[in-house]
Parts: C-alpha cells; structure tokens; sequence
C-alpha cells in the first residue's frame, strides 16, 4: 500500500468516499479507502495537503469528519470530527504551518482548530452558502471565502473581528436592476494581493485590495454557463476556468480575453489545478474522468477513467513524470543510449530543416535531446523513432 | 493540325493499352507545344508504371465511357474471384478454412473504457446507492407525469395519451404555460417520480426531457420517427392496464446504465405475465429504440408478436445531475457533436 501511494502524483477525492491516488507516468490508479464497506456519507470534499513537505493529506468529508492519510504508509493513519453535518458539507480545508487547520462549511462558519483541542481556537461568520474557501499561498493566515448572493471576503485569521476586505457587487444594470452575484471559486494571484474569482453568471473577476476600489478591477465573461472551477498558472497571467458544461477556457488576466478552449470533458468541471513547474493542467469533474492537459498547445496529454464522479483534486508538488524515473533510471537511459548510437551511426547525414515544435513532451525525452543535440541534428527523425504509444 | 485528328474508333480499340491512350489525350487535351514534351515524358516515364486515371479525358462522354468499361471490367474481376473462392471451398469440403465475418459498425466499434464490468465492486456501490436506489429497493412505486409544451398539437396530443396507456401509472396533465421549475416541487408534494415532457416542433414531437424527481438526474432526448397506433400495420387491441415486461438492449457504458436505470424506472418492478405486453428499449449505435409488443407462445420455440403502440426513437442530448435546471444545474453529459461524432465507430451508451 505504501509503495502504490508513494509514486502518485495526482489525488482525488470521489463521490463514493473513495480516495484516488494516479501514477500518471506508470498509468495506473490506486483506490484507498479508510472503511470496508463504502457509504455516501463519506463523500469527499475537500482535500488539502497536511503539511507543506506534502507526506500527509486531509480528507473532509461530507459528515464533517477530516480523516489524515498517510502518503508513505498508504493508509488512513487519523479520523477527527471537525463540525456537525448540519452546518452543511466542506467547502475548504486549508493548514496553517502544518498544525493549525482551517474549515469552513456551507452555512459559513470558519474555523481554526489546533491540533490537540476538540474545540475551535477562532470562530469567523462568513455569512451564509459559502461556495468555495481558498488559502492565499502566501501569507498562510490571509483565507478567502464568497458564495451565492455572497460577494468576496478576505479575512485575516488573527484577527477575526471583521474581513480585511470586502468586494463591492457590480454596479447596477442599464435597466437599474440589482446585478445577482454568485462567486463558485477563487484564487490568489502569486506576487501581488489581488484575488481572481469565477461566478455562475459566467464572469471572471479581479479585485485588488490594496486598491480603495470595492468593485472588481478586471471583468472578463466566457461562456453561456456557470464556471464552476478555476485555477492559476504558475506565472499568474492566465487562469483556467471551467464550467458545468465541460467547456474548459484559459482567459488571460492582462486584458480579460480567452486565450483557447481545451476539450475532452463531457461533464461538468468539478475542479481544476495548474501544476506548479510544468506547463499541464489537471481536471476532473461529473464524467468520471481525470484529464490531463499540455497548457502551450492545449493537446490532451492523459485521460485515466476512474469509476466515481470525481469532486476534488490535488497535484503532488514533484513531477508528474517522477515515478518511472525514479523506478528505472540509469538502466533505461544506458540501454537507449546504446542503442541509439548503433542507430545513428547507420544513418546518413541530414541538414536540420528546422526547428519542429515538441507535441509531447516527457522527462527522458528532454534529457536525451539535450545530449543529442550536442552530438547530431536529426530532430525530425528522432521523434519518429521516440513515439511512445500515448493513450487518449 | 494532324495531332489532333485522331479517328474515334482508336479509342474503342486500344482501351488496354494506357501508353497509347496517354499519346492520343496528350494530343487531344492540350495544344501543339505541349504534345512533344508530353511525348517525351511519356517515353521518359515508361520505366515507371504510367499514372493515367480516367479523369484525366476532358471529353465527358468519351470518360464517361471509360468509367462505365473499368467499373464493369472491376466488377468481372470481382465475379470471377468469388466464383474461384467458392470452387475451393467446395473442393476442400469438410477442410475450407470458416467463412470470414464481414466487417460492420458494432463489429468495429472502438472498445470503451468507461463499459461496465459486472463483477466491479465500486460501480455497483455507485449504482447500488445512486438517485434510483429507492425505486430498484423496492421502497418507491413509479408515478409518471406526463406533458407536452405550451400549446401543443393534434398528434402530439394523441401521442401523449397513447403514452400514458403504454406506461402503468402514467397522467397526462395539459400545459398551461407553467414553468417547470415550479411543476417540480408541487409533483414531489404530490409523490410522483416522474416528469416526462414532450416537446414539439412544428405539430411533430421532437424532443422529450425525463426528469426523475425526488433528486434525481433530468435527461434530455432528441427524438424522432414517432409513430401513433392508427399507423401501425396488422396492429391488433389497444393494449391493456397489466404492466408490461421490460427489455433493455445493449446498454453497455456507464453512461448507458444510468440510462437503462432511467427507463426501467418508470415501469413497476413486479410485470405481470398474464398481460402478455413487452416494451423494449433497444440501443444500437446511441439511439434508442422503443417498441411495444403483445407476445405470445405458440408452442416452446415458437412466439408469434405483435406490435402495437406508439414506437420511437430516442438520442440522448445530455445528462444533467439534479431536477431540471438547465441554467445553473451541472451536467454529467453533454453531446458535443464535432468532438463525439467525429469517429464513426466510437459510441457512449
């Protein structure tokens, strides 16, 4: 068990309670479960990473327990209650130096719990159907909360008295009429103290606290439906939205204008992540289906059919492409060194054309065009030999 | 001048031979100059086999000609291949090799990783504890509501009341511009589980939307060659009120369970055999077939059938998670034509 939950770089959190664990490079998914019978009730809802070395993740589930896991041993190591059912499901988990944890439900209610008391350290109103709480990445203690009829509200856990920030609604409508407000989802943009939201009236905004101004500083719409999941880029110019039709959009953040659609999804999206160092995006959502996406070219690049309806997703840190490294390593470089020397020896000489751009891109290949490169030109027929079967 | 004067019978005669015919187009088709390089070519090409298609005549009833002389001379071929394969098999006898199976769609459609393993636990807890789990534990008995759009129609109307004989349990209330977010919680209040709405275009029914109620997913149909009772040929009785036996064919994914629960939903658990009546819900290559017979045993192997009832076809348009919302409710499918109907032999239920 622990071996399987060691190489897998993607989490999900299911409808059936079910923890999912991919190996992207290997191909495989892993299934954890803490009981041996399943039960609806244990439908997960959030998932964070316990502690920012990413050995341990922390299941909510939707009767309000947060359940440890372990990544090393691949078992549920602990099971804590953390709220009653009837302040409704988890709508964030966050952890602040590793053992502080932040929980907000539905009806609104943030709290902070320590780790050794059952009751919560701060208590916060957020007001009531909270959709979505975020962690500002940089400052573990900034959290932002927004919902229906709920605008954007940053808080600063030491001091819960008030929010640090409220968002003003839009302004009234040509017709004078009140604008409805929804937020689904936010995201802290890296470098900076603004924060960008997705609505269900199919608007993206930018709202910046260190401005006087209340009312969103950027406003871009994509789509006829509500976008339900969103997520940065790593460098924080284009966000990632998705919606309940399964149309996934990259908007960029400079001037609010849709950069490309990805396709695949047939359902809607439930959640979405940008990886931290390369360029892929990761989506799951109702169509039982984890998709993995290249973000230059917008090529799907996996697509793993896990039998549940998928409601949370988290990307390990390392590469996607890690475990088959570590697992074979040296040998297999070796081996296809030699054996590609005979090949190139064998050939006859040709002029580079050009340069060719790279559909799909894997460690090993990188590494080894690194050293070819240095000895031959012969792009154009390496990728023919390099085609590794990818399955779509 | 002479290149161009070839008389007409060379064409009749020399038709095998492509050298010749590359000579007499290349003279005819194009003008003086050209016809020695063409020529040239022909003699330089001669190593390689000669590249003529008979596309290449610009005379419409010379090529047609042609076309007709090579479509019958493949054909010949064909006769004469065939004739050859059956004189083996009868000379091997007992020894032939099998016949081989012909190529169709369902033979060559391509494998779907989402198909249902019946031995799979975590789908069958999915199913097991899902929006029908009530109805297929036997807690709920099915109550169907059934309506049209606003205004609707002769044989929209007529196909409705069919409808409802067909389904036990069934009614048909008249439309009165009412929004269906607001039918909903008044049909919960009044038990039923069911929401069937025929929508019609046109005085033809084209779209039918199926929401299961307490909570339960809302689908969308596109449907068509609808067929009332009075076109049935050799139709027989109206059919009577035991409840008809269910048939769902070929509902392989996952997404076709969830569809095959949707329909078995609507008719009660228990039939009663003494009736007779059978529906079936058939799905080849994502449509959905429905027929209603009347059936009966003739001796042990033979059962003689007899159609009646309204019959069509059904294609799913999308699956939505929760009762009809098509505003901000989420969908679990959505048919995206230019990406899912791209590949002729690949197919989701």
């Amino acid at each position: 068990m622990g071996d399987q939950s060691r190489i897998c770089s993607v989490w999900l959190g299911s409808e059936t309670g079910i923890l999912k664990g991919v190996s992207v490079s290997r191909k495989q998914a892993f299934n954890f479960c803490n009981t041996s019978h399943l039960s609806r009730d244990q439908e997960v809802r959030g998932l964070c990473w316990g502690d920012p070395a990413e050995s341990e993740l922390l299941v909510g589930c939707v009767d309000g327990t947060v359940k440890t896991f372990s990544v090393e041993k691949g078992v549920f190591t602990d099971c804590r209650r953390y709220g009653e059912p009837a302040d409704g499901c988890f709508t964030g988990l966050a952890t602040v130096d590793g053992s502080t944890l932040v929980t907000c439900a539905e009806s609104g209610t943030l709290r902070v719990w320590r780790e050794d008391s059952t009751e919560p350290v701060t208590e916060i109103n957020a007001g009531k159907n909270v959709c979505r709480m975020r962690q500002s990445p940089v400052h573990g203690n900034k959290v932002a909360t927004g919902g229906k009829e709920n605008g954007l509200k940053i808080w600063d856990l030491e001091k819960p008295e008030g929010p640090v920030f409220t968002a003003k609604n839009l302004r009234d409508d040509w017709l004078d009429l009140r604008r409805p407000h929804w937020v689904r989802d936010m995201a802290f943009i890296p470098d900076s103290d603004k924060v960008v939201t997705c609505t269900s009236y199919h608007q993206v905004h930018v709202f910046d606290p260190s401005t006087p101004q209340r009312r969103p500083v950027l406003e871009a719409e994509y789509g006829e439906y509500p976008l339900t999941a969103l997520s940065l880029t790593a460098d924080g110019s284009t966000v990632v939205v998705g919606n309940t039709h399964g149309q996934i959009a990259l908007l960029d953040l400079r001037k609010g204008l849709v950069r490309g659609c990805l396709k695949g999804l047939a359902g809607g999206v439930r959640a979405l992540q940008c990886h931290t160092s390369r360029p892929v995006v990761a989506s799951c959502g109702l169509d039982r289906f984890l998709r993995i996406h290249s973000l230059e070219d917008r090529t799907l690049q996996h697509k793993v059919y896990l039998k549940s309806r998928l409601n949370c997703l988290l990307l390990s840190g390392r590469d996607l492409e890690d475990g088959a490294e570590a697992a074979d390593g040296a040998n297999q470089e070796v081996k296809e060194e030699e054996e590609e020397d005979e090949v190139w020896d064998a050939m006859e000489q040709v002029q580079e054309k050009g340069k060719q751009k790279r559909k799909t891109t894997t460690q090993e290949e990188e590494e080894e065009e690194e050293e070819e490169e240095e000895e031959t030109q012969k792009k154009s027929k390496k990728k023919k030999k390099r085609k590794r079967p990818r399955d779509i | 001048m002479d290149i161009t004067e070839v008389p007409t019978n060379q064409h009749g005669k020399c038709k095998k031979k492509k050298k010749a015919k590359n000579k007499s187009d290349s003279k005819e088709g194009s003008g003086e100059g050209s016809g020695v390089e063409k020529m040239e070519d022909s003699v330089a090409a001669s190593s390689f086999p000669p590249t003529f298609s008979v596309s290449e005549i610009k005379n419409k009833q010379r090529r047609h000609l042609m076309f007709m002389k090579l479509k019958q001379e493949k054909r010949k071929q064909k006769l004469q291949l065939k004739k050859k394969k059956k004189k083996e098999r009868k000379a091997l006898g007992d020894k032939a090799p099998p016949k081989e199976v012909p190529k169709t769609i369902e033979n060559q459609r391509v494998y779907d990783e989402t198909t249902v393993n019946p031995e799979d636990e975590e789908v069958a807890f999915d199913e097991g504890t899902d929006e029908f789990s009530a109805y297929f534990n036997g807690l709920t008995n099915p109550k169907v509501l059934i309506t049209t759009s606003d205004r609707p129609r002769g044989r929209t109307v007529k196909f409705c009341e069919q409808l409802a004989t067909v389904i036990p349990n069934a009614h048909v209330y008249y439309r009165r511009g009412l929004a269906l977010k607001k039918i909903i919680p008044q049909c919960i209040a009044r038990n039923f589980t069911y929401l069937m709405v025929i929508n019609q275009d046109r005085q033809l029914a084209n779209g039918m939307v199926l929401c299961h109620l307490p909570d339960g997913p809302t689908a969308h149909f596109k449907m068509s060659s609808v067929r009332l009772r009075k076109e049935m040929k050799r139709r027989g009785k109206d059919p009577t009120e035991h409840s008809p036996e269910v048939i769902l064919n070929n509902f392989t994914t996952r997404l076709g369970h969830t569809i095959g629960r949707l329909f078995a939903a609507l008719f009660p658990q228990d039939p009663q055999f003494i009736g007779r009546q059978v529906a079936t819900f058939h799905n080849q290559r994502d449509f959905i077939f429905f027929r209603f017979h009347r059936y009966i045993f003739k001796n042990e192997k033979k059962v003689g059938i007899q159609e009646m009832g309204p019959r069509f076809t059904l294609k799913l348009r999308s699956l939505q998670k929760g009762t009809f919302d098509s505003k901000f409710g989420e969908y679990e499918w959505v048919l995206k034509r230019h990406e899912m109907d791209a590949c002729r032999r690949k197919f989701q239920l």
